[in-house]
């Protein structure tokens, strides 16, 4: 078991204020400890790191801490766990996109690492980790309150005296 | 129910158990006809249903093994999106009923010959089928026929509706709806959940998993085997079917005895069963010597518009599709293209929404807009697409299934046509968002196809296709196509509400020919 540690610090610095804000009102980051750790099973630290810093410039959104994109990389492990050559690609992936610059991509400034991701875009590595990091990102109950999708209804009979016409800015003629 | 001995060929056997095999069912058995419905899928209850799009997605979609190329090639993991279950692809629609329009039925006539395309009219006019189409929306219970309410619109509904009246349109309505505005049927009125898609949690809207099937089942002529994957239709000597060999759950074979067989699998499932059905007799698969069988696939000329309004809509609230701008469905070729298209009210779950509203996008900018979710607005085009002879269901036979048989193979391109149709549809979506002030608008290329049709289609001549106007095979007098295969065209609205009325007066012809001893 490998273990990577995110720092109390780090997670604050990446959530900030609005989604602490956002997760008291909705509840949504309920059970998520701040002295949260990424583990991985199949994955090497620095790929982790690496893996966690890409799904980020895929789809960085300021509101998610990176406990959210922590689980695009357990994804990703699992995939690793249960097919070694994914394994491979997910660790040759990473390491190539640091390649150009001499320094590990999580290292890199966030210009460089956009420029970084840009460089292997369409490749089979940058397909796998995209798609992953969009359902697993996206799929998550957890992070719905935060966009404003208000996720099942029918445990609340639905929209209609809820609000499903309340639209009040459209214009009235 | 009733239970009927595998020897017993006094039955008719119903492969599907959809829109099209649910309702044959009901008809049959309550005319007094003993029928045996063997269905892939599980079944399940209302209270197995879900507000969760990837569980139900995972729960009831078909996602046996198929393959795929041309324009549909990149969609993943399946080009079709219909349904595994009892109540087929009635689970999971949306509900939306528009009839055909009478030029529909006449779309060579009307159209002529367009390059590429294999155009023909249907070998049965909107007069023969209106009679049908009344009694469908009876059985359904269609919100805005018959007297029924309309269904109230939601926001997403009311966004679509104050840019079209901007733009110009006048007949924007909530919609045919086969789902219920007003208590019908047994069945409650709609709560406006949202998961219509999903399968409707309280059943609200028309599935034959509820009310076609049970009913049949009531009548103690109906049994109902899920589970039972047909492999093949068997045939006697002088070339008439006999009945089907299918596997049970456990993978054990049985062979079903039968008088009729009657196809609806949907449309590629469908083709397939005549195609793997071939023999010394019928060396290209059943009623297939013309090699027509699984050609003129067709999917209707689809694509979405989403709209970031200025103000919140939370689309996801409400009836996902009742919301029906009619005016671009009529025939007219100044717009540079043959037929028309609807444009429908879509939500998208978001799951859904943020993984494919643009598939493959990524990046800073569309982090923003995905943040923006609330205030998304969205359209679905459906419009017909046309018939091209080379868009067709074939046997892969590189790749085999769990039962050793070649998977499906579906090719499908767009005719030109359809891409200017599209085009069209497009700057038109477009104009009605940004008439209230839209910062963005995405037009959003096809998702995998709910409306699969015309892969047997019925023809006038048996060189034109596969059955006749009673999608009685041309050349196997006991077999029958019964699912949305048999179309001869597409024509622009959504299917199930013609596979419906086609059925039901399939069911008064099966009877009638049983009763005189032609079949």
């Amino acid at each position: 078991m490998i273990s990577l540690d995110i720092s109390r610090r780090e997670l604050l610095l990446n959530s900030g204020l609005a989604v602490a804000t956002a997760a008291a009102i909705a509840g949504g980051l309920a059970g998520i400890d701040p002295a949260w750790a990424l583990t991985t099973k199949a994955i090497d630290p620095e790929t982790a790191r690496g893996l966690l810093g890409m799904s980020r410039v895929l789809y960085p959104h300021a509101i998610l801490s990176d406990a959210y994109y922590g689980k695009v990389v357990e994804a990703l492990d699992a995939g690793a766990a249960a097919d070694p050559a994914f394994a491979t690609m997910l660790r040759d992936g990473v390491a190539k996109l640091g390649a150009p610059y001499g320094i590990a991509f999580h290292e890199l400034s966030p210009g460089n690492r956009l420029e970084a991701v840009k460089a292997v875009e369409g490749s089979e590595f940058f397909e796998a980790v995209r798609g992953t990091t969009a359902w697993t990102l996206y799929s998550n109950p957890q992070v719905w309150p935060l966009f404003g999708y208000q996720g099942p209804s029918v445990e609340y009979g639905g929209y209609l005296e809820r609000g499903f016409d309340d639209i009040a800015w459209l214009p009235k003629e | 129910m009733a239970k009927f001995e595998l020897n017993n060929s006094n039955v008719v056997v119903i492969i599907g158990s959809g829109a099209g095999g649910g309702t044959l069912a009901n008809e049959l058995a309550s005319k007094g006809i003993d029928v045996v419905v063997l269905e892939a899928g599980k079944r399940y209850t209302i209270a197995d249903f879900k507000n969760d799009d990837l569980y139900m997605f995972n729960l009831i979609s078909w996602l046996d093994p198929m393959s795929q190329s041309g324009d549909i090639a990149k969609h993943r993991p399946t080009p079709l999106w219909t349904c595994k279950t009892v109540g087929g692809t009635t689970v999971h629609w949306a509900g939306n009923c528009p009839r055909f329009q009478p030029h529909e039925f006449k779309t060579r006539s009307t159209y002529g010959d367009i390059p590429g395309a294999s155009l023909i009219d249907w070998p049965l006019s909107y007069e023969d089928i209106l009679p049908y189409y009344e009694k469908a929306e009876a059985k359904m219970g269609i919100a805005g026929r018959g007297g029924r309410p309309h269904l109230p619109g939601n926001n997403n509904f009311k966004v679509m509706a104050a840019g079209a009246k901007r733009v110009g349109y006048k007949r924007v309505h909530s919609g045919y709806m086969a789902i219920n505005s007003v208590p019908y049927d047994n069945r409650p009125a709609c709560r406006q959940i949202g998961f219509c898609m999903q399968a409707c949690a309280i059943g609200a809207k028309w599935s034959t998993l509820y009310t076609e099937i049970p009913k049949a089942e009531a009548t103690l002529r109906c049994e109902v085997r899920p589970e039972s994957t047909v492999l093949k239709i068997s045939h006697d000597d002088s070339g008439r079917v006999t009945g089907v060999v299918y596997a049970d759950a456990a993978g054990t074979m049985h062979e079903q005895k039968a008088r009729i067989v009657a196809v609806a699998g949907n449309a590629v499932a469908t083709p397939m069963l005549l195609l793997q059905s071939e023999s010394g007799k019928y060396p290209n698969g059943l009623a297939n010597s013309m090699d027509q069988v699984g050609r003129y696939y067709m999917r209707h000329t689809t694509g979405s518009v989403f709209g970031i309004m200025p103000g919140p809509v939370y689309w996801n609230r409400g009836t996902q599709m009742a919301g029906l701008i009619e005016d671009e469905s009529g025939h007219a070729p100044s717009r540079g293209f043959a037929g028309g298209y609807h444009l429908e009210t879509i939500p998208l779950g978001f799951a859904v929404f943020g993984a494919v509203m643009m598939p493959g996008a990524w990046g800073e900018e569309y982090a923003r807009d995905i943040e923006k979710y609330t205030h998304f607005a969205g359209m679905w085009i459906c419009g017909e697409d046309l018939p091209q002879a080379k868009n067709r269901i074939t046997r892969d036979t590189t790749k085999k299934d769990k039962f050793g048989l070649a998977i499906p193979h579906v090719h499908y391109d767009d005719h030109v046509n359809d891409k200017r149709m599209r085009n069209h549809a497009f700057a038109q979506g477009r104009a009605i968002y940004e008439s209230l002030g839209a910062e963005k608008v995405y037009e959003a290329t096809p998702f995998a196809s709910g409306h699969n049709m015309g892969s047997c289609r019925m023809s006038e001549r048996p060189e034109d296709g596969v059955c006749n106007k009673w999608g009685q095979t041309h050349e196997i007098p006991n077999l029958f196509i019964s699912d949305g295969s048999q179309f001869s065209t597409s024509a622009a609205p959504n299917p199930t509400l013609t596979i419906v009325a086609l059925t039901i007066r399939q069911a008064d012809y099966i009877a009638d020919q049983m009763a005189k001893r032609a079949i």
